[in-house]
């Protein structure tokens, strides 16, 4: 990679943007992101070759009849489903850089044979038959309440022993 | 999703992140974190990228195994675009003059259809929860 030369910093702030963004829309509530200075910290519980990887998605299904008119319309519940019933998976509601990119890769945010790799080389020891599904919420409260104490269960009932999670 | 993973980390089942958004996963504060400085969309490598993505997949475990403290971030060695590598930020949630008249049109007309539909669900389902 060459290199390239700045006088600000390049990371994008999406805090920030995203409060600009909808304020431009008449939304002058800002969001108020969650935001810590510490973090919980769990150690391997064995050598990583022995583990069972489980994949968290912000992806989610719709439903056939789907119809979508604004944002609280969209399914945001958590869900388990198994890792060959990805195809339906559908990205057009969430918000990503739809300009830019696509997602018809699944391997570029649900990266479950890559993993397999990973199995393959002995790396890790399995990948969960099942994925996870936890949305994105508004509310801090769904997420920490309802939400992740179902995944978590679903994580148990699969013996999962680390997870990866990606946020599209 | 960083909420999440705080969680599951201390339902005792050790986590990692890969994402793009820095910001909102290092406010939140999350064990380990793989930033991958692309667009929203792809976090885990471009699309059909194998190789790419084999290897931010594996930054991820090489976290999960040698992370010693929380809030470690690891940022993946790779970039979205050689020729124009900040178009892409610029581009996103752009406000500027040439759009704000659309973005406040667009907010005004998302209010009016949200409160439609607001009055039609109070109207016939008087039972249900804010």
């Amino acid at each position: 990679m060459t290199e390239t030369k700045r006088t600000h910093r390049s990371h994008v702030s999406y805090i920030d943007k995203s409060r600009e963004f909808y304020a431009a829309h008449g939304y002058e509530q800002p969001y108020h992101w969650a935001a810590h200075d510490d973090a919980p910290f769990t150690a391997l519980p064995k050598p990583l070759f022995e583990c069972k990887v489980g994949v968290v998605t912000t992806s989610y299904f719709l439903p056939d009849d789907f119809v979508y008119r604004v944002p609280s319309d969209l399914p945001r519940l958590p869900y388990v489903a198994s890792r060959h019933d990805t195809a339906r998976l559908d990205n057009q509601y969430l918000s990503w850089a739809k300009d830019e990119t696509h997602t018809r890769d699944r391997e570029s945010y649900l990266p479950l044979a890559r993993l397999d790799e990973y199995v393959t080389q002995g790396r890790i020891g399995a990948v969960s038959d099942r994925f996870y599904g936890l949305p994105t919420q508004f509310s801090h409260r769904q997420t920490q309440r309802r939400d992740t104490p179902r995944v978590l269960e679903w994580m148990k009932e699969d013996e999962v022993d680390v997870a990866l999670l990606v946020p599209l | 999703m960083s909420l999440g993973a705080r969680q599951i980390e201390e339902a005792g089942i050790p986590t990692v992140v890969i994402g793009s958004a820095r910001d909102i996963v290092e406010e939140c504060g999350v064990p380990r974190f793989v930033f991958v400085d692309f667009p929203l969309g792809n976090p885990c490598g471009k699309p059909d990228e194998v190789a790419m993505q084999h290897s931010i997949v594996g930054l991820a475990l090489d976290s999960l195994e040698k992370a010693f403290a929380p809030r470690t971030t690891v940022q993946a060695p790779v970039r979205w675009d050689d020729v124009d590598p900040d178009g892409w930020r610029e581009r996103f949630m752009h406000v500027g003059d040439d759009n704000r008249q659309l973005l406040a049109d667009a907010g005004a007309e998302r209010k009016r259809l949200q409160e439609e539909i607001r009055q039609r669900d109070t109207s016939t389902e008087p039972d249900r929860e804010g």
